[in-house]
């Protein structure tokens, strides 16, 4: 697309200030939820069974049938989805960067073999692989993060590959490799830096993704452990009884929302200030 | 051209070859479906697992299987279900239809909801018209589909008892998940409509129209929509990949007799020759419709062919 987005600086400063709000305000209380709630979020209180949200002190979002408090769970939650979510990037943008540098930078079967899974990724949407992979498995956390990587180091590979065919016909990787500098050198402290932006735009989004996906697995009861607290499980118990207490299947799909808008904003934002061609853009 | 047939045709191919043979390989190592059979029903003797396999053909090498699940796939023979032994082919017969109108249905929310938004945000590019059709995109983009659905479910059905909370009955039933799926992927389509319609709207042909004194409504609609209409559509078919997963999660939520349903009953029971099925039959029909958007485009639009 070459028709470049252009806006006013102070939307984009506003868009990182709301997206850097959301996601510090998010990975602070999740990571200190242990000392925000010191009873934990499997504790449970019976006389205190299905209390509406905003009227008690003690439970300000209610609790669920079994009297556990939902802030103190929506919270502790938080732990799987950011977990899930910054592992499998990890894992993914180091097996998938790696592959496309060497596609990149060596062509022939290995940029085959890359090309091919592209392909492949391509026409098998997410959550069949998920399926099938679970089907053979079992679900649970680490089986859910492997999965997302499985699923998503094509994306890095191609991203790098694409950056890597192009910069290695340029004059200072020529050059570099006239002077006889070793491969590994020039691919690790020439290539590498100069394509580390797209992928980190992509890093981003893909955490927030990733978050909805483990999400969504959970739900379907795929994914991690349902005795676990977690969003994607506590909305999976939640609508057993929406009836009753709609409130324990709201929270945590608002906390879902604004952690993953939180992650969109920000990396909407660096899209814009590291990546300003738009290859990653969906 | 034929060269480029040739080559795309080839490369869904090995896609097709390359799923199927890793689907089938992935479903036999979940166990042998004759002791499965067997969970719960008492003493098996290795007689009866023989048996068993030499009925259900998982005595032979996996090539063989492999060759005859595909010869099954093209003679619409694809075995019987474990669970109450109905063949697998009426069970796909069934929801196939159940997920493809809802999907078809999504599409057109979504189209219908796009096209205007995304021109709106393209001639406001940059005021606030344009900002706030992008932070409904962001925020679209951020929803889980599955907890949309759920919430739709608690407002509508619930709260204000207007809609049916579950199943395929009549048109009504379709409004819930189809507004859910066409919402989610109007947060991505509006973007696309968007820098579709930029670019077509530099360009001279629009403004001669304008010149010429045409209506503004005229000039979008027939004269610029046309021409961005081609990469649009190949975005569109592109999606379906990704709309067929989503309807699986929310078919979940709202008991759609589809496939996802299908698929999740399939887990469940460990009922494999029916979950093979869904999966297989689900990425055959991307593969197709990637192909066919390929083929669409690479006829109109030379240039493609020789990327």
């Amino acid at each position: 697309m070459a028709a470049k987005t252009s806006r006013p600086s102070q939307f984009a400063s506003l868009e990182f200030i709301l997206g850097a709000c959301l996601t510090t305000v998010i990975c602070l209380a999740v990571v200190f939820s242990d000392v925000l709630f010191p009873g934990g979020a499997d504790k449970i209180d019976l006389m205190a069974r299905l209390t509406k949200p905003f009227v008690s002190a003690a439970h300000p979002l209610g609790t669920d049938p079994l009297g556990r408090d939902v802030l103190a769970r929506v919270v502790a939650g938080g732990k799987i989805s950011l977990l899930v979510g910054f592992t499998s990037v990890i894992g993914a943008v180091v097996f998938g960067v790696l592959m496309g540098l060497i596609a990149g930078y060596y062509r022939g079967f290995w940029d085959m073999v890359v090309m091919r899974f592209a392909d492949l990724q391509l026409a098998m949407p997410f959550i069949l692989l998920a399926i099938t992979f679970i089907a053979i498995v079992g679900g649970s956390l680490t089986n859910t993060i492997i999965l997302l990587i499985i699923s998503q180091w094509v994306q890095y590979a191609r991203l790098v590959r694409g950056s890597v065919l192009t910069l290695r016909e340029r004059e200072f990787i020529l050059s570099a490799r006239a002077i006889g500098v070793k491969d590994w050198r020039i691919i690790l402290q020439h290539l590498l830096p100069n394509l580390i932006g797209p992928v980190i735009v992509l890093m981003t989004l893909n955490v927030a993704n990733n978050i909805l996906l483990e999400s969504s697995l959970t739900f379907l009861g795929l994914g991690v452990d349902p005795t676990i607290p977690s969003w994607g499980g506590m909305l999976a118990d939640g609508r057993t009884y929406l009836q009753t207490a709609w409130w324990v299947s709201v929270f945590p799909g608002v906390a879902i929302l604004l952690t993953v808008l939180g992650l969109n904003l920000l990396g909407d934002w660096l899209r814009d200030s590291l990546d300003p061609t738009g290859r990653t853009s969906r | 051209m034929a060269g480029f047939l040739i080559k795309r045709l080839l490369q869904a191919i090995f896609v097709v070859i390359a799923i199927t043979l890793i689907v089938s390989f992935a479903i036999r190592l979940t166990g042998d479906p004759a002791v499965m059979m067997f969970q719960g029903g008492g003493s098996m003797t290795e007689e009866d697992l023989m048996r068993i396999r030499a009925e259900l053909g998982t005595d032979k090498p996996f090539l063989v299987q492999y060759l005859s699940f595909m010869q099954g796939l093209v003679t619409f023979d694809l075995g019987k279900s474990f669970v109450g032994g109905t063949p697998v082919a009426r069970l796909i017969g069934d929801a196939l239809p159940a997920t493809l109108m809802l999907a078809f249905v999504s599409m057109a929310v979504s189209i219908a909801l796009s096209i205007p938004l995304g021109i709106k945000a393209a001639t406001s590019r940059g005021k606030l018209a344009d900002q706030v059709i992008r932070v409904f995109s962001l925020v679209g983009l951020s929803f889980p589909n599955f907890w949309l659905a759920t919430m739709l479910v608690l407002l509508f059905a619930i709260t204000f008892n207007l809609l049916p909370p579950s199943g395929m009955s009549g048109p009504e039933s379709f409004i819930m998940p189809a507004v859910t799926m066409g919402v989610i992927l109007t947060a991505t389509n509006v973007r696309l409509v968007r820098t579709a319609m930029l670019e077509t709207l530099q360009s001279q042909y629009v403004m001669v129209a304008r010149a010429k004194g045409l209506s503004e409504s005229k000039v979008l609609y027939k004269h610029a929509l046309r021409n961005c209409a081609i990469p649009l559509i190949t975005y569109f078919g592109l999606q379906f990949g990704g709309l067929l997963g989503g309807i699986v999660v929310i078919e979940r939520v709202f008991n759609w007799p589809g496939m996802g349903t299908l698929a999740f009953e399939a887990v469940g029971a460990r009922d494999y020759p029916v979950l093979q099925a869904v999966i297989t039959v689900l990425s055959l029909m991307i593969v197709g419709i990637n192909l066919l958007v390929d083929i669409a485009y690479g006829l109109v639009d030379p240039r493609i062919r020789t990327e």
